[in-house]
């Protein structure tokens, strides 16, 4: 019984501008198994009326300022280097399909790399500038900036090769069952989308909108932020955001979404 | 038959009133129901009704409950619990509410007076490690509180 919550229309299409299409539901990836049933979903569906038609304008899309901030700071000096992101990478639209394919094992490493440890990595090792937080607004506006590129295009992350033990990796988080409530990712978005849980909606937890930006925070949120949250729910002592744990969550994550489009930076309530 | 049997357990009740608390650990389950009261003192169900709500069980997350239309935002994710006191026996409500795993083997109900055996517990909400010994998310008394919430639930 969901008094009070006004419910969203779950048959809604998600275009962009009134002219970019968005894949917001598909068939799912082999690997489910069956496990979401014959449609994966992106999380702007369940979400209600107003909360979608943010997402359809970019003039209405409280994110965008973020981004336009994320522009400016591209283009800025930083650090002992005396660079800018735009002294090496001369337009951000290099970057398109990037997102699509984060996170990814680092070949010269070995390490699952995200679009944060991507992005630190120019800083610290070509600009000499200092990390930025996680989920710091530097951080989390360049992270929309640079998937921004990519939007529309599906969501494309491989889970082979060297990629397969963090994958075995993150498949397993998903499904423990964590905390003194004892739930799993599963228990919530496997089992139960599409229910109520209190006032919220159950979406499939699909993470191809982040960093999204959420109304109730009135900010944006990286992913590790949301799985974060999502585990301090279940009355557990949570993972750090940049652990390594939480990078092979996001992209066991990642996969079970690939074929939806990319909405960076969509937004939630 | 049934006056005679309340005032009884009252009166019982009273006689007890300073026995021990079953602690989480002592639990004993009989085909998932707990027999005995876990303090000895009746619950009183105008209690276990604040125990549905947030901030304590917050049973109401996952069900709907009728008689607590007053309150907002039902969940969806377990059973209508209307008419529970009539489906269920009182030892079987406790032990349910106590711990639902040993009468649905992996239910995504959470157990409620259980302090072992998780996986990464926190300290409450805070997404941090415990800060001492681990306390059932609701106390001997509140889940006899609930229990006799639940009783009044009849068809
Ligand atoms: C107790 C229930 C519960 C559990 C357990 C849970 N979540 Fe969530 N999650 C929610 C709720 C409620 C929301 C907000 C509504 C929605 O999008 O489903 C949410 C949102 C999300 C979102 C954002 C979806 C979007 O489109 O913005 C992601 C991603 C997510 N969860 C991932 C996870 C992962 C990964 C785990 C396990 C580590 C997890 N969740 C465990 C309840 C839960
Ligand atoms: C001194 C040069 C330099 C600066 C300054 C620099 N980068 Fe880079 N960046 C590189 C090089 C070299 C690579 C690796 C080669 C490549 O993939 O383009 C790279 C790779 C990347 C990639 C991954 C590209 C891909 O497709 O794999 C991203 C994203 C990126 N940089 C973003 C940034 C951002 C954001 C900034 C500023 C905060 C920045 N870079 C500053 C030189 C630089
Ligand atoms: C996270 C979800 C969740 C929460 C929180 C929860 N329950 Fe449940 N409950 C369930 C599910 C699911 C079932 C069905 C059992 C099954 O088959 O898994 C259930 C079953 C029950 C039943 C048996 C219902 C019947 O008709 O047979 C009772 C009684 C019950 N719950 C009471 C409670 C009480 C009291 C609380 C709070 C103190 C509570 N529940 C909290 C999910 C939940």
């Amino acid at each position: 019984m969901a008094t009070g919550a006004a419910m969203a229309d779950e048959d809604a299409e998600l275009v962009i501008n009134g002219e970019i299409e968005m894949i917001e539901r598909t068939t799912p990836p082999a690997h489910l198994d069956g496990a979401l049933g014959d449609t994966i979903m992106s999380g702007w569906i369940f979400r209600e009326d107003e909360t979608q038609a943010f997402q359809m304008d970019d003039f209405e899309n409280p994110a965008m300022i973020y981004v336009d901030k994320a522009m400016d700071m591209f283009e800025t000096v930083d650090g002992a280097a005396g660079q800018a992101c735009s002294s090496c990478h001369t337009d951000v639209a290099e970057f398109e399909g990037l997102r699509t394919q984060l996170p990814r094992v680092n070949e010269a490493t070995g390490k699952l790399e995200t679009m944060e440890d991507i992005i630190n990595g120019c800083r610290t090792g070509r600009m000499q500038a200092d990390a930025w937080k996680w989920s710091s607004e530097e951080m989390q506006s360049m992270v929309s900036l640079i998937g921004l590129q990519s939007r529309g295009m599906p969501m494309d992350v491989a889970i082979d090769g060297p990629a397969q033990s963090f994958w075995e990796e993150g498949k397993e988080m998903y499904y423990t069952r964590y905390g003194q409530l004892e739930l799993s990712c599963a228990n919530c978005h496997e089992d139960n989308w599409g229910n109520m849980i209190r006032a919220d909606h159950l979406s499939q937890g699909m993470t191809n909108g982040f960093p999204t930006y959420r109304l109730s925070a009135t900010r944006l949120i990286s992913q590790h932020n949301r799985f974060r949250g999502c585990i301090r729910d279940t009355m557990a002592e949570s993972f750090a955001e940049g652990s390594d744990e939480f990078r092979a969550l996001e992209l066991y994550v990642a996969s079970r979404g690939n074929g939806l489009s990319v909405e960076t930076p969509a937004v939630r309530q | 038959m049934k006056i005679w049997l309340s005032a009884a357990i009252a009166l019982a009740g009273v006689s007890v009133a300073a026995a021990e608390v079953i602690e989480p650990t002592d639990v004993r389950f009989e085909n998932g129901a707990i027999m005995e009261s876990l303090t000895g003192v009746p619950g009183d169900p105008a209690e276990g009704r604040k125990v549905m709500n947030r901030g304590a069980g917050n049973c109401i997350a996952c069900h709907e409950v009728s008689a607590l239309s007053d309150l907002p935002f039902h969940g969806e994710v377990g059973p209508l619990l209307d008419g529970v006191g009539s489906r269920w026996t009182e030892a079987e409500l406790r032990g349910l509410v106590a711990n639902p795993k040993m009468m649905f083997e992996g239910t995504i109900m959470p157990a409620f007076y259980k302090t072992e055996g998780f996986i990464r517990p926190g300290e409450g909400y805070t997404a941090k490690a415990p800060e001492g010994p681990l306390k059932p998310i609701l106390s001997a008394q509140q889940i006899e509180d609930v229990v006799a919430f639940l009783m009044t639930l009849t068809d």
